[in-house]
């Protein structure tokens, strides 16, 4: 702490995981993510940590289950094509209450797209992803800054909840430097409490087993039932989210990430136009800041969805607000990036001006 | 005096097993257990259960265990003894869970040399799901996706996987046996034996091919099951030793 340091996007995610206690990562080559397993690649053994570039997607998150399951930090990462392979690996993970981190540094998409940055994977992030009913912790940096102190957060959750936890990035936060200073110590991974569900020695306890499924009748859904107890704990513990300048606002700009930041500007610049726009940056994606959203559209009746997709956080916008104002969109998927002007211009015609 | 010449292995726990009457999996496992035990490994040993028939591997041996995806048991063996190579890590799959879907991780973990044992129990068809063809279904074996016989026209011939993972310098120990003559159990279980020993001194990646018969699926009887592995099995995949460990040493 105390030292700054001008990362790219990709290496502060990697260096704040290592940082954070991760000693094992494997991935495969996808742009816009390459820097985070070249990064580890020679990161991981500076500290003891195991490194493998997988012959797939597939073989690294099931390499995760493995390594989780003996109770190490674990950490893979990649983009549109390739999150979609790891879906499997993560519903089992899930079902069987491993802890895991992984990053998925948004591509455009659907199908092989594009390598521009994009925030199109909202919907396979925040609805679990793969198969089955679970959750999936989803938090969403806006800067270099936040990509290296956001996996420390995302480890704890992981093993305070047993859940899978991700970082949702795109191809700009991946790629851009910015000076970042950590704002923890380096963890000891070895230091850690020993948790009571992991397997290896025996050492003369009761044999251990993780699966993620039970035939017997009944037996599964009492486990998502409790799975879901887990998860609403979540929700009333684990919100995050940013405000600005909602104390007077009468229309309410809602993004994340990237976008989060051109509309920041472009509230600046609406301001200086004498329009009382406000900002709320979503941080954690699930659980959804429903509550604090609800609670402002008690007073606030426009609100301004802006997303680089087609419109996937507007749902969850709506079902939070339940109908109380009116909803704007103003979207650029696969790849385009809107300006702040260009958000400005969206916001002027909602004045009709 | 009554004198005990036999008795369950510690290496399996009481749970009654659900294999259908003259499967192989009963005695492999019986393999794998008495192994764990002989060496003296059991309690540092996890295992990994595939998807298949054996799925339930998870309750019958008596160390940890763990049930991953189908396929990616090799993977999963992967992160467990890069992290923790003081314990003895295994990959029990049918053919459907090494052959096809998991293709890729057999060949990759082989071609690492990942020091993990990997037990191949090869019964031509994919039983759990109630008797498709697999990839190593044989050249006109009848199942439920190949009802007039296998035909290498359209399907190929089957994947002989000891010789594929031969031609990689990753493999320590290949060796394919089978369990259709107490002679042939007697050989199984010494190559099981010498596939964990070869993870033990460290020498790499071993895998042990064992034929079996499913009766249920190849809608036979159990002896005419067995009859099978001699007539068919073992003439398309011939028993013997692929690669030895001491070519590692």
């Amino acid at each position: 702490m105390g030292e700054k340091d001008l990362m790219k996007g990709n290496e502060a995610l990697a260096e704040g995981a290592v940082r954070a206690g991760c000693r094992f990562f494997s991935g495969y080559p996808i742009t816009p993510q390459n820097e985070i397993p070249e990064y580890m690649s020679w990161r991981l053994p500076e500290v003891g940590g195991t490194f493998i570039q997988a012959e797939s997607e597939v073989a690294a998150i099931n390499m995760l289950f493995g390594a989780s399951a003996c109770g190490t930090r674990v950490m893979t990462s990649s983009s549109g094509p390739g999150i979609s392979l790891k879906q499997e690996g993560i519903s089992y993970t899930a079902s069987a209450e491993l802890p895991i981190f992984y990053a998925n540094i948004v591509r455009g998409g659907p199908g092989l797209g594009n390598i521009a940055p994009s925030q199109g994977d909202y919907f396979q992030a925040t609805r679990g992803g793969g198969h089955g009913d679970y959750r999936v912790f989803v938090i969403a940096p806006n800067s270099v800054s936040e990509m290296g102190n956001f996996p420390r957060i995302c480890y704890e959750i992981s093993e305070k909840y047993r859940m899978v936890t991700m970082v949702l990035a795109d191809g700009l936060l991946g790629q851009m430097m910015e000076p970042i200073e950590f704002d923890f110590e380096p963890i000891d991974p070895t230091k850690l409490p020993p948790k009571n569900y992991t397997l290896g020695k025996q050492d003369g306890r009761e044999r251990r087993v993780v699966r993620s499924y039970d035939l017997k009748p009944g037996f599964m859904e009492e486990h998502v039932w409790k799975l879901m107890a887990k998860y609403n704990q979540v929700e009333t513990h684990e919100v995050r989210y940013e405000t600005s300048l909602i104390e007077d606002a009468e229309l309410l700009i809602v993004a994340y990430g990237t976008s989060s930041r051109i509309s920041k500007a472009a509230m600046v610049l609406a301001r200086k136009e004498n329009l009382k726009i406000g900002w709320l940056r979503p941080i954690t994606l699930w659980p959804f800041p429903s509550t604090i959203l609800n609670q402002l559209v008690s007073r606030i009746k426009k609100i301004l969805v802006v997303e680089m997709s087609a419109g996937q956080m507007i749902e969850d916008v709506k079902l939070a607000i339940e109908g109380k104002a009116q909803v704007f969109f103003h979207g650029r998927p696969a790849g385009g990036i809107p300006t702040e002007f260009e958000v400005l211009d969206v916001i002027k015609k909602i004045y009709g001006k | 005096m009554e004198k005990k010449v036999f008795a369950r292995t510690k290496g399996l726990t009481e749970v009654p097993m659900r294999y259908c009457p003259g499967c192989g999996h009963g005695v492999i496992h019986r393999l794998v257990g008495e192994a764990m035990v002989e060496l003296g490994i059991k309690e540092r040993t996890i295992g990994v259960a595939p998807v298949g028939c054996s799925v339930f591997a998870d309750e019958y041996f008596n160390c940890d265990m763990i049930q991953p995806a189908h396929g990616r048991g090799p993977a999963v063996a992967t992160g467990m003894k890069r992290v923790r190579p003081d314990c003895i890590v295994f990959s029990y799959q049918g053919d459907g869970d090494l052959a096809s879907i998991g293709m890729a991780e057999t060949i990759h973990s082989a071609a690492r040399g990942e020091n993990i044992t990997i037990i191949f129990v090869n019964n031509a068809i994919f039983g759990m799901t109630g008797g498709q063809m697999a990839p190593t279904t044989l050249p006109g074996m009848r199942s439920t996706t190949s009802p007039f016989g296998r035909d290498t026209k359209v399907a190929g011939n089957p994947i002989r996987i000891c010789e594929l993972l031969s031609a990689l310098q990753g493999p320590a120990y290949l060796e394919r046996v089978a369990v259709n003559t107490p002679a042939n159990v007697v050989k199984a279980k010494k190559a099981v034996k010498k596939a964990f020993q070869t993870q033990i001194d460290g020498l790499g990646f071993s895998l042990v091919e064992i034929l079996s018969q499913c009766p249920t699926d190849w809608a036979m009887t159990p002896l005419q099951s067995i009859a099978r592995i001699k007539d068919e099995m073992i003439p398309y995949y011939p028993l013997g030793l692929f690669k030895s460990p001491e070519e590692k040493k």
